[in-house]
């Protein structure tokens, strides 16, 4: 734990002092104006929103897994970022020049409503093998993305919406993150309910015997993932792996009791987040990669490595 | 005491339980036996609040199912349901520690934890209790899950297919447990069970259930019959008494 915090702020720090602009650490007792400008202009809300992105996606992935009782499940396999940028498309359609808050607000209700379509679907069908269960989620997603091309087409927005299909950090400035902090709540919201979290991936009959209300659980922790996935495509974009590689890589070490693993998946949620934004932005210095390829990248070599090990570990 | 009057279900067109009245005695072994589909498990889940009926009336000591906040239901009733297809990794410890979530909603005081120990011993998973579930042999697994049960300290305990993919040793362990709860707590115990000749030696009472009807009810002696197992199970039965047991043979 310790460690991963003392990570954390180094990281952290030295995401402070790359780019463009060069500020050394040494520069803090004497910054000239510019520089002063430069860091809270940019850098640190480019820091605080990976670092709340970053909590918050992985959260959500963990939340879901325990959720649907897979651990294949997360916000970009279950069709829900899919729903929230669909709706972030219905709100400039039918709200043309609608604030960021609008959108967010239509975006939550598409995710929110996609969760809960999901769940439905996944209550009606028989065969629920491991594997079933994401593809179910990838292909509620690939049918809600056909609608949202479709209508990107037909209303001239196919550039616009195409802007938040990559993830990407480097138009994070002030004024334009913002809208993250409404996921601040939830994040918190979620460490309360840890407990009801874990009990409900016992599976319905199990949490009902130990007399958990079960519905109300998963309508919070639905609510709690479609909230930040949606507050995170509309300031940061889409990003892929997260939410699933990164709470599975805790559980190895950690098990599924989530009064115990959420935190250690949120802080290494954010250090991987912080880690390939920062690797992406030296490799090609002075340009920069975005985010959503090298977490892409990376994400899915770990994710190869987590599905080789397996044995033993049947998801 | 639970009291079932005339309580029906249906899925679909299909009648599962049929008008079904019985009363289960405190402090007794039942269990419930009969061929696939005699609506066994159902009556477990209704009586358990984990599935809706559709007509009829279940009292728990005396009060109406609905009529009970379903936290204190919690603390008087606890159901096992074949468990073997839940997949989380928690420690034995944490698990039995879930026992005690109608007590304190997941924020143990010291005499939860004292509950949970005492639980581990009683199943005897000391050694174990850091142990992953996905570490452990099946008998290991059930053990767990009783204890958890054991923790979650209700006087009715329901277990559905206790026995199920275990081999007789384990079997025998998990009997020998679910008698000990009924003589030395005096738990009520509930259980839907297909081997005959387990229920024959351990259960106080034997509940025999075909097509959604109860057929019979009574001490080993009232139900191992072979006239009656013959009808129940369209099988030719032979019965033996072996060391005051009697046991049947069907093979």
């Amino acid at each position: 734990m310790k460690i991963l915090i003392l990570i954390l702020v180094l990281l952290s720090i030295f995401s402070i002092f790359i780019g463009v602009k060069d500020i050394s650490i040494w520069d803090i007792p004497n910054l000239n104006k510019g520089q002063i400008h430069i860091l809270m202009l940019s850098r640190i809300p480019r820091l605080i929103s990976i670092i709340v992105a970053g909590f918050g996606l992985s959260i959500c992935g963990l939340i879901m897994q325990r959720i649907t009782q897979n651990r294949f499940v997360s916000p970009t396999t279950a069709g829900t970022m899919d729903s929230a940028k669909l709706g972030i498309l219905t709100s400039i359609i039918i709200f043309p020049g609608s604030s960021t808050l609008t959108k967010m607000i239509t975006s939550f209700i598409f995710a929110l409503a996609g969760s809960f379509m999901f769940l439905g679907i996944l209550r009606r069908i028989k065969y629920r093998n491991t594997v079933m269960i994401p593809l179910i989620g990838l292909m509620l997603g690939g049918v809600l993305d056909s609608i949202t091309s479709f209508l990107a087409y037909r209303y001239d927005l196919v550039q616009n919406i195409s802007s938040w299909l990559q993830g990407d950090f480097s138009m994070i400035i002030k004024g334009r993150y913002e809208l993250l902090y409404v996921s601040i709540p939830f994040v918190i919201l979620a460490f309360i309910y840890a407990n009801k979290f874990t009990l409900a991936g016992m599976g319905k009959d199990l949490s009902v015997s130990l007399g958990l209300n079960y519905n109300q659980v998963v309508a919070v922790g639905l609510t709690i993932v479609a909230l930040i996935s949606s507050t995170v495509i509309i300031t940061v974009g889409r990003i892929p792996f997260l939410g699933l590689i990164i709470p599975n890589l805790v559980s190895i070490y950690m098990g599924d009791n989530l009064k115990k693993s959420l935190l250690y998946t949120a802080l290494l949620g954010a250090i991987f987040l912080l880690f390939c934004d920062i690797l992406g932005r030296i490799i090609i210095y002075p340009y920069e990669i975005p985010i959503g390829l090298t977490v892409g990248v990376l994400g899915s070599l770990i994710f190869l490595y987590l599905l080789a090990r397996r044995k033993g570990y049947e998801a | 005491m639970i009291e079932v009057k005339n309580m029906d279900k249906k899925y679909g067109t299909n009648k599962v339980l049929d008008n079904v009245s019985l009363k289960i005695e405190r402090g007794k072994v039942t269990s419930f036996i009969g061929p696939n589909g005699a609506g066994k498990s159902t009556l477990l889940s209704i009586i358990s609040r984990l599935m809706d009926k559709d007509s009829g009336q279940v009292f728990i000591d005396g009060k109406e199912l609905e009529d009970w906040d379903t936290k204190e239901l919690a603390k008087k009733i606890s159901i096992l349901k074949q468990f073997n297809h839940i997949n989380i990794r928690l420690t034995v410890r944490d698990l039995v520690s879930f026992g005690r979530f109608p007590y304190c909603n997941g924020k143990l005081t010291e005499e939860d934890w004292q509950q949970v120990d005492e639980a581990i011993d009683y199943m005897k998973l000391k050694d174990i209790e850091y142990k992953y579930l996905d570490q452990l042999s099946g008998g290991q697994k059930q053990r767990a899950y009783i204890a958890m049960i054991i923790a979650q300290d209700t006087d009715y305990i329901l277990l559905d297919e206790p026995l199920n993919n275990l081999d007789m040793k384990h079997s025998v362990e998990i009997m020998k447990t679910l008698r000990r709860l009924a003589e030395e707590k005096g738990k009520t115990v509930l259980i839907v069970i297909h081997d005959i000749n387990f229920a024959s030696c351990y259960s106080d009472h034997i509940v025999v259930l075909c097509k959604g009807k109860v057929v019979e009810k009574g001490g080993a002696d009232d139900i191992l019959r072979e006239d009656l197992l013959e009808k129940v199970y369209e099988l030719d039965f032979c019965i033996k008494d072996i060391n005051n047991n009697k046991i049947c043979l069907y093979y």
